[in-house]
Formats: C-alpha cells, structure tokens, sequence
C-alpha cells in the first residue's frame, strides 16, 4: 500500500485512459470534449511510457513519450481549426450536424 | 511513507479532475480541470524522475494546448443546453464498455512483472544522477541516436502549423489594405501635376 510500484502508475493511466474512452461515450454531441477526451487518453499512455522509462532505466520511453507529445500538440491545433472552420460555415458544432460527407 | 502520499495526492487528484473534465456541464470548465489534470500528471511524471517531461508537459499541455482549448470554447456561440440532450442515452453502454475496458486494464496491470532477462533488452540506460541529469541525458539521446526522429517531429509541427494557417485564413471582401508593391511600382509618369490657382480648386 505505501509502497508505490510500478502497478500504482500503471493504474492511474488505466483509470485515466478509460475516464477519455467514457467521456467520448458521455459527450457524443460536443466534439470540443470528445476532443479533450482524447487528450486525457493521451496523457494516460504517457504516464505508462514514462513509468516503463523509469522503472526499467531506459530513457527510450522519455523520448517516445515527447514524440507522442508533439504529435498531441500537432492533433489538438488541426483538429481545432477545423472545429472553427466548421463553426463558421454551419453554425453549429453538434456531432449530428456533421453529416455532409452521408450523402 | 512521504512519496506515497504525494503520489496518492497526485494520482487522485488527477482522476478526480479527469472525471470532472468529462462530467462538468460547461465546456469552459471541462478546460480549467483538463489543466488541473494536466498539472498533476506532471507532478507524477517529477515523482517518475522525468523531470524534463514533467516541465514540457506544463509548458506545452498548459501553455499551448489547454489555452488554445480556451479559446475555441470561449469563441464560439455554443448552446449549451442542447449538448446536454441524450447526456443519459448512452451512459449505459459506455459505462459498461468503459468498466469493462478497466477492469481488463488493471487485471493486466495489476500483476506486472517484468521477465528476467528485460534488462538485457535496454536500448539507452538511464545515466547515474551524478553523472548527467534528466535534460542532459535526455538531450545526448535526442541529439545523437534519435537527430532524425528529432527532425520528423518538428516537421510534424510545420506542416500542423501550415495546414492551421491555411485552414482558419480568410480573405475579407470591402477591406481596404496597404499592397506596397502597388505603391512601390509608381513611377513620375502615373502622377499628374496640376498647376492650381489659388482660391478656386481643380
């Protein structure tokens, strides 16, 4: 219990990871929250990177871990304009609106 | 005993947030506990040893991300109350799909135990302390064995700039602007001299 291992960190990000995985379930209309839920999920599978890095004294995971973060950083940016992109031709940003590509 | 507390501090709070984020009616709040759980994520990434992490996470996640988050959710006219409609339609399936992601996480997690032969397969050992910090050991890496990886990421960043620029511009019609290559390309013969007399106007 005040040991803290390995399982403890691996725990969090399971926690986490499935808080991001819910939250895309429980905000199915605002894709701003489905957006930061992905963000969640992603800071989960950074903690395990890291927490592997630590605990087996390999800096690889530190590094893998900053690519994933530039990636994030890349995805939230795109993925942003293009909710504003979307804002200002339609009006709204209800995940149902988004149906032009059905046909 | 002490390092088990502050992870406890760390860890909760940053479930507690994470649940928050998900679970608050307003967007904008869903933003401030994003940061809170982004804060305490570094605290666990300081507890981990990763200290260069830990401080990009805050610069980056905090700084950039979050704040970029910000401001969408401020700038746009969102109706509030219609997200909330079907809040409780899929709350079923997605506590059932999410109790039984967890549970097979943690079934997986709870009983880690590395092989032993692992240490074996370690591509970059963690320096000594006194021999190199986290910045310094993380840097020799980046610079040297991951230099190409190093540069794909930051064109990653390029071209994610490039295609947000392209993306959000916009050319305005009834706008008047400055084009000094137009006001650069005059010359004496597109400028007429009159002689005004005085008191009268052209």
């Amino acid at each position: 219990m005040f040991e803290i291992g390995l399982s403890h960190y691996l725990s969090v990000a399971a926690i986490l990871f499935t808080l991001g995985v819910f939250g895309i379930f429980l905000n199915r209309k605002n894709v701003i929250i489905i957006m930061m839920s992905v963000e969640l999920m992603l800071l989960a599978v950074n903690i395990n990177f890291v927490a592997f890095s630590s605990y087996l004294h390999d800096l690889v995971g530190q590094v893998f871990a900053m690519f994933i973060l530039t990636v994030a950083a890349a995805e939230a940016a795109i993925g942003l304009a293009i909710v504003v992109v979307f804002f200002r031709n339609r009006g709204t940003i209800a995940v149902e609106e988004i149906s032009q590509l059905k046909g | 005993m002490f390092t088990a507390l502050i992870f406890y501090m760390f860890a909760g709070l940053a479930i507690a947030s994470g649940v928050m984020v998900i679970s608050s009616r307003n967007p904008v709040h869903s933003v401030l506990w994003l940061i809170l759980a982004f804060f305490n994520a570094a605290g666990l990434f300081l507890l981990l040893g990763a200290e260069f992490l830990a401080m990009v996470l805050v610069i980056v996640y905090v700084g950039a991300v979050a704040v970029l988050f910000l401001f969408v959710v401020m700038m746009l006219d969102i109706n509030l109350v219609e997200f909330r409609e079907g809040f409780l339609q899929y709350l079923p399936t997605g506590a059932l799909i999410g109790l039984v992601l967890l549970v097979e996480l943690l079934t997986m997690f709870g009983g880690w135990a590395f092989a032993p032969d692992v240490a074996a397969a370690v591509m970059a050992p963690t320096p000594a302390l006194a021999q190199a910090n986290n910045t310094v050991a993380l840097g020799q890496l980046i610079y040297t064995n991951y230099v190409y990886l190093f540069q794909a990421s930051g064109l990653i960043l390029l071209v994610a700039m490039i295609g947000t620029i392209l993306l959000t511009h916009r050319r305005r019609t009834g706008v008047r602007k400055q084009v000094v290559a137009d006001q650069v390309a005059r010359n004496a013969s597109s400028v007429e001299l009159r002689k005004v007399q005085t008191g009268r106007g052209i």
